[in-house]
């Protein structure tokens, strides 16, 4: 415990690294995955081809792929940008199918009526299919989000700061405490953008509190299990 | 590029392919590791998945687990297990298990609850006990997304091992923190490569596996056009390939 206390400013410094890595890889990995997740749901062909990629994208191990980057990329091992570029890729993995999904099931009933109202195709997703699709995205994007904090630590063994320098710094020294503390505050940090994003939704999407939709239902067991 | 061809080179050379430090050495570590902490994972998390499937009690507890286990860090696991327990193997082999189990566990009872219960009445009507219900209506029918979560333990395995050198426990992972030590990139993407290309090979194998095991009575009736069946989808989140039949 002392440790914890002489040593705050750094868990502090550490837990700013951390959310540097991780912040961008959430934003951009929701970003790049509505247009692609919306060509999944289109085409059955682009469907199985798309999910399969995406499939083998996200069987690759964390570590190997950190290392593997740099190569395509150009850039340093150590580099943010192959960080980032890594988890987003893990997250476009998980979130193009989850987005796919959403979107798929927005009633049909719906999507015609709103058809027949004179929307275009363009307004209707817009306005009519991405809001609906919204509490499934939304659910999507809270599991990225926590694995996603959770991965940034694997780069420590690599010398990336982030929390899970804690980890690697505390085996060296043999100093229990600090590993210890790098999990509790790598978990922390995980609820805390999770919680942010449940905020998030709230905000983008008030119908969802006033009335429990079907399709809000359907999503709860993951709620509990991401907050739990 | 050039790069990647030094790493290719570096797997064949033939002094790499003998010894205590060469590639069969290595894999076979990895390997050994994998099997064994998927058979104790399996040992505890199918029995207890299938309770839970069955009876329908402690699902939410089940669903927990596997969710809150997502955001457990797993090097942090691995070393203060490490430091517990001293450097060695025993270490890596009780966090690769614990981080094993969940998602053995969640395919083991969602492939329970994915089962029809109006299928599960029809069984119960028909005079088959309890024990019939579970081994020739559950099991069969619920194989294929038990499959879906040997498949992404199996994946969390490999990964994980390969990290589980770095507290001396051998493996794949060898190459790649030898290489960081010694400066030498070649070395680290060639172990870097053998890991990716285990975990591909292990996935085709699982998600062939996934196919067979669908009883060929359901894969009669299943109507594969998903369009014309039902104009929703359930969605799925937090799985890019467990495709839900």
């Amino acid at each position: 415990m002392n440790w914890v206390i002489e040593n705050l400013p750094l868990i502090g410094q550490r837990a700013l690294e951390h959310l540097a890595l991780s912040v961008p890889p959430i934003i951009l990995s929701f970003i790049i995955s509505v247009p692609i997740g919306w060509l999944a749901n289109r085409y059955r062909w682009s469907r199985g081809v798309l999910l399969t990629v995406l499939g083998l994208l996200y069987a690759i191990p964390s570590l190997p792929l950190f290392v593997i980057l740099p190569v395509v990329l150009g850039t340093g091992i150590r580099d943010s940008v192959n960080v980032i570029v890594a988890l987003t890729l893990y997250g476009i993995a998980l979130m193009v199918r989850t987005t796919a999904d959403a979107l798929g099931s927005v009633s049909s009933d719906v999507t015609q009526s709103a058809t027949a109202m004179g929307f275009s195709p363009w307004t209707r997703f817009w306005r009519v299919d991405l809001p609906l699709a919204g509490p499934v995205l939304l659910a999507g994007i809270r599991v990225v989000a926590v694995s996603t904090v959770s991965l940034v630590t694997v780069g420590a063994v690599l010398g990336i700061k982030s929390l899970g320098l804690l980890f690697t710094d505390g085996l060296q020294r043999n100093i229990v405490a600090e590993v210890a503390a790098g999990m509790v505050a790598t978990i922390a940090l995980a609820l805390l953008i999770d919680f942010g994003l449940v905020l998030l939704g709230r905000l983008l999407m008030p119908w969802t509190r006033a009335v429990s939709t079907r399709r809000a239902r359907r999503v709860q067991p993951i709620d509990e299990a991401v907050t739990a | 590029m050039n790069l990647l061809v030094d790493a290719l080179a570096w797997i064949f050379d033939p002094s790499h392919q003998t010894g205590a430090n060469g590639i069969p050495t290595r894999l076979a570590q990895h390997l050994a590791i994998s099997l064994l902490v998927l058979v104790v994972a399996s040992a505890i998390a199918i029995p207890v998945g299938y309770l839970i499937g069955h009876t329908g009690k402690g699902r939410t507890f089940a669903v927990s687990l596997t969710g809150g286990f997502r955001s457990l860090p797993t090097l942090g696991l691995l070393i203060i297990l490490a430091l517990a327990l001293g450097i060695g193997l025993e270490a890596p082999l009780i966090a690769l298990i614990v981080l094993a189990v969940p998602p053995i566990l969640a395919g083991a009872y969602s492939g329970f609850e994915a089962v029809d219960r109006r299928t599960v009445d029809a069984a119960r009507a028909v005079g088959m006990t309890e024990w019939q219900i579970v081994s020739k209506v559950e099991v069969p029918l619920g194989l294929p997304l038990l499959i879906g979560g040997l498949r992404s333990g199996t994946l969390q395995i490999i990964a994980t091992a390969t990290l589980a050198d770095y507290v001396g426990a051998g493996g794949l992972g060898h190459f790649i923190f030898v290489g960081q030590k010694t400066n030498d990139y070649p070395q680290m993407l060639a172990g870097s490569l053998l890991v990716i290309a285990l975990a591909l090979l292990s996935e085709g194998i699982f998600a062939l596996l996934q196919k067979l095991v669908v009883p060929r009575g359901v894969v009669a009736n299943q109507n594969t056009d998903v369009r014309t069946s039902s104009p929703r989808r359930v969605a799925v989140v937090g799985s890019p390939t467990e495709e839900r039949k």
